[in-house]
């Protein structure tokens, strides 16, 4: 990015009308893809000068036990709702969690899901790493997940959402495909780097569960009534030139008994539509660099 | 701009398990099945607030609810009394109409000031579960453990003088706990707590006691005062997560819990209480439903689950 510039430069001005054509494979509209945040808090970590983990000195019980129960409950809950109606993950995982709760991440993995990396933790916030530490949790990330799944990551969403002036750069240095951290588009979008190639796929932070229920305070009717909303409109827009949704979730939300149900009949309605391509991030990114590459 | 130290990037704590001890690591999904009583498989937990809140404010943090303008704060102050003098009396009815049993999370104040009303209580087959002192005794960190001791034994003490019964249960305020709490409710002979959110049956803390979730998601607090959410939408929350447990319980062969927690001065309101007395009639009438109090559902499980 441009430091310090009022535009930080991340990428062209690019209007939505009149864009070259993007085509899915089945002659799909719009690629569906659903990011479950498998994520791991520390209870008691270190305290960043620019942003306080929790709201009450440690440990913050209900904030603390509300994230831990995605690892104790939800994520089961979630997962089988996903499976069973054909909708793969492409996980935006805090990478210790294979280190914490290596059956939740072993879970995944055996449901064919793909990972990309969420930072070490969510309670560590890159404001203000240096060039050194930055790239050490970039090499611990791949390490890490190579380690624990076998998979060589391809993507990444910022712990916390929170970044430096040279994230995007480090990361397509070091060949990753894609961020998730840009919210300015619903197609996928050329990232300006410094050396290499970088995508943005739009991960639609609007329609993230913890916006639907922390930000807008939906209901879990009103939140899949959302998602209906959000993909019907894209999948008619979708006819012109692909577009793609994203469904970012956390068990701690989507899982819990209230929401899971009217949950699953959004994602029963998009799995029987027959417009969306139900893709992993890396197969999305990839369909759309053969075509405009 | 500032610059991080390098412990910043270190983990220590990074290892199996949590990163810290207070209880260990369990997948619900795969535990040993528990079966309520009567093949029942949803316990449905209601769970009452009984909250005074003195008109000035103190403690480590504002408990959720408390004064708001600058003092004397009597729209505050009365509207929250009024849970207490009209709002409360009004769910018991809802109660006995339904043929259901409850906990309260009682304030020692509530005990020692309202004896009729902890009377009605124990008259109607309920439970008390000791809720701090009033609403000024907050708990977190800062306050210290000598201080926190002194507090949780204050209250239990007044609540034990007050209803003849020492509690087994413990609700702190706003669920908020220091890294002492837990020892401190174990010595003060307490069974359970139900502050960690983090489950949706009882489980062990590795000093013994129980955590019995009361989830603070499925509160009247949480979805109708902080999301805005009407009665009606409520009662269909609750409808939805009755729904969907009784399904996984069939699917997985274990029983389920719903906790629903209720304030007085909010579900109290006489445009509100329809709404719960329409739930309760509603799962009443579910076969799956078995209503019961923190201590009996804590009970079963000890009972299942540790042979105790």
């Amino acid at each position: 990015m441009n430091e310090g510039a009022p535009d930080p430069g991340l990428y062209d001005h690019h209007p939505y009308r009149g864009r070259p054509t993007i085509e899915w494979p089945g002659g799909k509209s719009v690629a569906v893809w659903v990011v479950p945040n498998l994520e791991y808090y520390e209870i008691d970590p270190p305290i960043h000068p620019k942003r306080k983990p929790w709201p009450h000195p440690a440990p913050s019980v209900v904030n603390f036990a509300h994230r831990d129960h995605s690892n104790r409950v939800s994520h089961w809950r979630m997962a089988e709702v996903m499976s069973k109606h054909g909708f793969p993950g492409s996980v935006s995982l805090s990478v210790a969690l294979c280190q914490h709760h290596p059956e939740v991440v072993a879970d995944a993995n055996e449901r064919g899901w793909e990972f990309f990396s969420h930072g070490i933790y969510n309670t560590r916030y890159s404001y203000d790493m240096t060039e050194a530490q930055e790239r050490a949790i970039i090499e611990d990330s791949i390490a890490t997940v190579e380690d624990a799944t076998g998979q060589r990551i391809r993507g990444w969403l910022a712990p916390a959402l929170t970044h430096t002036p040279r994230t995007l750069d480090l990361i397509a240095e070091y060949g990753l495909d894609y961020t998730c951290d840009l919210y300015h588009d619903d197609q996928v979008q050329e990232v300006e780097v410094a050396k290499g190639k970088l995508a943005s796929i739009p991960y639609s932070l609007e329609v993230n569960d913890h916006y639907g229920f922390f930000v807008y305070n939906m209901s879990g009717r009103e939140y899949a009534d959302t998602l209906v909303r959000q993909y019907e409109r894209l999948a008619t827009e979708g006819k012109k030139s692909g577009t793609v949704m994203c469904i970012p979730l956390h068990a701690y939300l989507i899982g819990q008994p209230h929401r899971i149900g009217p949950f699953e009949e959004a994602l029963e309605h998009i799995a029987k539509d027959g417009r969306a391509w139900i893709a992993r991030a890396g197969e999305i990114v990839d369909a759309w660099r053969e075509q405009v590459a | 701009m500032s610059i991080l130290p390098d412990s910043y990037t270190q983990y220590p704590k990074r290892g199996e398990g949590y990163d810290h001890d207070l209880y260990p690591w369990s997948n619900m999904h795969q535990r040993a099945p528990v079966h309520w009583p009567h093949d029942k498989s949803v316990a449905v937990w209601l769970c009452v607030s009984l909250e005074w809140f003195p008109i000035v404010p103190d403690g480590p943090f504002k408990a959720p609810g408390h004064m708001v303008t600058p003092y004397p704060d009597y729209r505050h102050y009365t509207a929250r009394d009024y849970g207490n003098r009209v709002g409360v009396w009004r769910m018991l009815d809802s109660f006995e109409q339904a043929g259901v049993k409850a906990s309260f999370a009682t304030n020692a104040a509530i005990a020692e000031r309202y004896p009729e009303l902890i009377e009605a209580i124990q008259t109607g087959g309920h439970e008390i579960i000791a809720h701090s002192t009033d609403m000024n005794g907050t708990i977190d960190a800062t306050l210290g453990e000598a201080a926190e001791r002194a507090l949780i034994g204050d209250a239990m003490a007044r609540i034990e003088r007050a209803t003849g019964t020492r509690p087994k249960g413990w609700l702190s305020i706003a669920r908020q706990q220091s890294f002492q709490t837990l020892d401190i409710l174990k010595d003060e002979g307490l069974t359970y707590c139900c502050d960690w959110v983090n489950d949706e049956l009882p489980y062990r803390f590795t000093n013994g006691l129980i955590d019995l979730p009361l989830n603070h998601e499925l509160s009247d607090r949480q979805i109708i005062t902080v999301q805005q959410k009407g009665a009606d939408s409520w009662g269909e929350s609750m409808r939805d997560a009755f729904d969907w447990l009784s399904a996984e319980a069939a699917r997985e062969g274990s029983g389920r819990m719903l906790p629903i927690h209720l304030t007085p001065y909010i579900m109290g309101l006489p445009y509100r209480i329809g709404a719960l007395e329409c739930l309760l009639a509603d799962l009443a009438s579910r076969n799956e439903a078995w209503f019961a109090r923190g201590e009996d559902i804590v009970g079963e499980w000890e009972k299942q689950i540790e042979g105790a």
